[in-house]
């Protein structure tokens, strides 16, 4: 009987198992590595700006480089959400990352409120937000999915436009303060604009009618193509 | 639900691997005790032979089958060809009177009854030492019977199998049937070491004549009469084995309707006959034909429509999200900017990965027994990605047909 060949094919497939898991989990923990990595920039550059702002009586309002934190925190809600789907919701080590991500996120908004009070809003420097409340348990939010899409193309297209986007359901006691607040109902997919609660799916049309800033920027985006290929088919005579 | 599909992923995937490195240790652990038979190899002596072709409807490629099988390397007096028309109703038996007159070719003529009445029919007029068939679309090599014919100096070989490649491979699927011949040259190979074959193949097989006095002759056995056959004499304990430079060059199904209809009746076959033959599974007085190939074999045919069918559900899904995100947002053509984070790093990545890169060694192990000008071909690439997509359509017919017991005819 060919025993010692089964049992050594056996541990063969058994090792490469093994490596698999064992390097599955390697490349699982860097990348929770460089979220964390992430969150302690943007903690470091929310502190430093909260400081500035201290610091100054006047502020030099232009000083405060506010695109760059908006996207940095985009990359990190993408990453955070894949690394959500596929390490799960009830990760012990993602619900951590989620809680700090929602609290720099609270304090993005909280530093931004203190620039327009500053600053006056300029729509075109910072002042531009909104807030999304999603849930991600079983057919909770139908619409959801949707809505994550229009938020994903708002993001890349207006790049000064802050989207915050909050898990209603964690369990993060400075959420539910921010809930309690605006007197958010358990309805998703919510979104909070300029004070305001709107629920249900709303599309990119609808958000524009909500927020007119965007069509300006639309607008002057427009102005500068034209004037753009003006001046290239000028150069062309 | 999703851990169930996790777990059943994770099983099959274990087994399959197991599987291959099975093949590839007994492989290699069987290679150095191969005698190689020399290309210009001269027996001892020289066995008579007689090989039978069953014909039905064959009038364009019999003679070139004929004439291939009298251009053998084999003195003339020891080779005789008995070729059967099974009631054919095209002019197939027009077109072999051309051998009327020969004193090595006898022309037989029944009425239809399928390919293993040929056979048999033919049986009753054989009275040399070995005994072989050609299906009438198969060419020989001038060299194929000489080198098979070598290993029967060894008393304990009953049957003796070649190499099959396809001939002239055209077009898509040509192209994938080369690879996947190539494929089988070396999982042959692999079996003759672990004495496993479980397929005697119609191409050109050779026995001898005392196996049918033994066993019995040729049985309908749902239109897979060479596999029967094996498996039958493997029953009975008779040694099979395979002479890999022994190359004979069938003719591939070259459109998607024959193709498949070939393939339903081979899993069709496989899988009634593993039925029939089912006390040799998992018995350890059949060495490793019972504990592993036989199992595999079977474990082969729903393993890929898993893997199929999970591939196709889990490219559906993300098909319907993508139709969301468009009708949700329209179509966007943002820059692709290739992000290391995002490349898939789970388990099942990992072990496929590995799969992967066995199934490329053996195809390039198996080239060189084939040989082949290079390693690696065109055809390799179009078999890896595209045969599991195409043979579970075959597969889940056929095990439509067993479940819900429905016959198969041969054409």
């Amino acid at each position: 009987m060919e025993w010692k060949k089964y049992t050594y094919t056996f541990l063969i497939t058994a090792v490469i198992f093994a490596t698999a898991i064992f390097a599955s989990n390697y490349f699982s923990q860097r990348k929770m590595n460089e979220i964390k990595n992430i969150e302690s920039r943007i903690a470091v550059d929310i502190l430093a700006s909260e400081t500035q702002f201290s610091l100054l009586s006047e502020l030099s309002c232009r000083d405060i480089s506010s695109s760059l934190l908006s996207k940095e925190l985009a990359t990190l809600g993408d990453r955070l959400s894949y690394t959500e789907e596929n390490s799960g919701s009830d990760d012990a080590e993602v619900l951590n990352l989620k809680k700090y991500y929602s609290l720099l996120q609270i304090k993005d908004f909280l530093l931004m409120q203190k620039m327009k009070e500053r600053c006056g809003s300029n729509p075109s420097a910072n002042g531009l937000s909104l807030m999304y409340f999603y849930s991600n348990m079983d057919n909770d939010c139908a619409d959801c999915e949707k809505e994550g899409f229009v938020l994903t193309k708002l993001r890349q297209d207006y790049p000064d436009l802050r989207v915050y986007s909050f898990d209603y359901n964690l369990d993060l006691s400075a959420l539910q303060t921010l809930i309690s607040i605006y007197n958010i109902e358990d309805n998703q997919p919510t979104l909070l604009i300029n004070e305001k609660v709107y629920y249900g799916f709303k599309s990119i049309d609808d958000i524009k009618n909500i927020l007119p800033a965007l069509k300006e920027i639309d607008k002057q985006k427009a102005k500068e193509e034209a004037a753009k290929t003006k001046a290239t088919s000028t150069k062309g005579e | 639900m999703h851990i169930v599909s996790e777990t059943i992923t994770y099983i099959f995937l274990f087994i399959s691997l197991y599987l291959e490195v099975f093949f590839l240790i007994s492989y290699f652990e069987s290679r150095e005790k191969e005698i190689k038979v020399p290309a210009l190899f001269q027996p001892n002596k020289w066995p008579s032979v007689s090989v039978i072709v069953p014909v039905w409807n064959e009038e364009t490629t019999v003679l070139k089958t004929i004439f291939s099988l009298l251009k053998l390397n084999y003195p003339k007096d020891k080779l005789f060809v008995f070729v059967v028309d099974d009631g054919s109703t095209d002019k197939t038996w027009n077109v072999i009177q051309r051998f009327a007159k020969s004193k090595q070719v006898t022309l037989l003529r029944k009425e239809n009854g399928g390919k293993h009445t040929a056979l048999n029919y033919a049986l009753q007029f054989v009275t040399s030492d070995l005994v072989g068939c050609l299906d009438a679309d198969s060419f020989v090599h001038p060299e194929a019977l000489k080198r098979m014919v070598s290993n029967f100096e060894d008393i304990e070989v009953m049957a003796v199998t070649p190499s099959i490649k396809i001939y002239e491979p055209k077009g898509f699927l040509g192209l994938i049937q080369k690879a996947e011949y190539i494929f089988g040259i070396f999982l042959r190979k692999v079996f003759s070491y672990l004495n496993a074959i479980y397929i005697t193949p119609g191409p050109f097989s050779i026995f001898r004549r005392s196996v049918f006095e033994k066993i019995g002759y040729y049985r309908h056995a749902h239109n897979t009469e060479d596999m029967e056959l094996a498996m039958r004499m493997q029953k009975n304990n008779m040694k099979i084995s395979n002479v890999h430079n022994a190359f004979i060059y069938t003719i591939a199904p070259t459109s998607i309707k024959d193709l498949y209809k070939q393939r339903l009746r081979w899993i069709y076959g496989f899988l009634k006959n593993s039925i029939d033959y089912r006390d040799m599974f998992f018995k350890p007085q059949y060495g490793s034909l019972g504990m592993v190939v036989l199992p595999a074999a079977g474990f082969s045919v729903f393993s890929t429509l898993y893997f199929f069918g999970a591939t196709i559900l889990s490219w559906a899904k993300t098909l319907i999200l993508k139709i969301e995100e468009i009708s949700t947002v329209g179509l966007s053509f943002k820059n692709f900017d290739f992000d290391f984070f995002y490349v898939n790093t789970d388990v099942i990545a990992f072990v496929s990965l590995i799969a992967i890169l066995g199934t490329f060694f053996v195809i390039v192990i198996s080239r060189g027994m084939a040989e082949e000008k290079n390693r690696f071909g065109l055809d390799s690439v179009l078999f890896l990605i595209f045969y599991m997509f195409i043979c579970p359509f075959w597969m889940t017919k056929a095990l439509y047909n067993v479940v819900f017991s429905r016959g198969n005819k041969w054409r």
